[in-house]
């Protein structure tokens, strides 16, 4: 089988991640697009200890060891959500903004409306 | 493994991409499917839908697994991704009340950008992945990733790993019991809209079943 295969599918899935991470709401699909990535990595170790015929077969004992490390995270992850709804009341990550610097977003907006003001022409 | 023995046999010859061997072809096709039900699953408004297809995508990648001769990953795969893994997430889901059928603020705002980065990351690392690899042939001879090999491994030279793991796995149980613990005292707040004063017998068991609730 060519290596290209195995290596092909596990950026697309990476990506499939990466595009779930960033653009999902609700942080349990969050968690879930997290093992998404977590699985494509397992694929790249699985094919190149295929690849490579490793005689310890450190490609394979290292799988294994990320998906224990990902059943790990999936249940502090949950945890940590439970304990966030159960505070907060949402799961949302993007009403999650206790730890935003509100003294500096102020400042900020205040100055780029400032700026703008200065900067063009006022309507 | 006569499909293996002749792969084996006709490949030095044919090794281009225009004449794939039936592993490949089986390859091909349920990497297909693992990519869409991955899309789906990335992409769905129905949230309990995208853990289904979640459901989709890590069956397929656990025959992957067996199609690249790792067999005892591939059924670790099964027991624990499709076990015990997405279980949780369906319990989180729900515990978490998500809503069932369409919810149209599934997506956050920034998703056009995550579709961005995602789509540069997929053509970055795709070019990169076929320019390296594009003739490297992978052997696949049977039995290199049987249970006897594969724990034969493990338990000889990455036992010290295996350990440690097993001690973070211990963490991870405690943390995750420490987390979920209700952290309050034996009277709860009130909930707004719910009325406690004055019933003292009503009271002390509607005081009492959302900390149960709570605690499981």
């Amino acid at each position: 089988m060519h290596l290209a295969y195995p290596a092909v599918l596990a950026a697309l899935l990476f990506s499939v991640g990466v595009y779930g991470v960033l653009a999902r709401r609700n942080a349990v699909l969050v968690l879930m697009s997290v093992e998404l990535m977590l699985n494509a990595v397992n694929l790249n170790l699985v094919a190149f200890d295929a690849w490579l015929r490793d005689a310890l077969h450190a490609g394979q004992a290292l799988t294994l060891f990320t998906i224990t490390i990902a059943a790990a995270e999936i249940g502090l992850g949950l945890a940590i959500v439970l304990l966030v709804f159960r505070t907060r009341g949402t799961p949302d990550i993007d009403r999650l903004t206790a730890l935003g610097d509100r003294v500096a977003e102020r400042q900020n907006s205040a100055d780029d409306t400032a700026d703008a003001s200065k900067g063009q022409a006022v309507s | 493994m006569s499909i293996l023995a002749a792969a084996g046999s006709l490949a030095p010859a044919t090794r281009g991409f225009l004449s794939p061997t039936g592993v490949e072809i089986v390859f091909v096709l349920v990497g297909l499917a693992v990519l869409g039900a991955a899309v789906i699953s990335v992409g769905t408004k129905q949230l309990v839908h995208a853990a289904l297809w979640l459901v989709v995508a890590l069956g397929g990648l656990a025959i992957e697994f067996l199609l690249l001769t790792a067999e005892f990953v591939a059924w670790v795969q099964v027991l624990i991704y499709l076990g015990s893994v997405v279980v949780l997430v369906l319990f989180g889901l729900m515990l978490t009340k998500a809503p069932i059928g369409r919810s149209p603020d599934a997506d956050s705002g920034n998703r056009w950008v995550a579709l961005l980065v995602a789509l540069a990351a997929a053509g970055t690392l795709v070019t990169l992945v076929v320019d390296a690899f594009r003739t490297s042939w992978i052997d696949l001879g049977s039995g290199g990733g049987s249970a006897s090999v594969t724990g034969a491994s493990l338990f000889r030279t990455w036992v010290l790993p295996f350990e440690a793991l097993s001690v973070l796995l211990l963490a991870a149980l405690v943390g995750a019991i420490v987390l979920s613990r209700s952290r309050q005292a034996a009277v709860p707040k009130p909930r707004p809209g719910k009325l406690r004063a004055g019933k003292p017998v009503g009271a002390a068991r509607a005081a009492k079943s959302p900390s149960s609730e709570r605690e499981s």
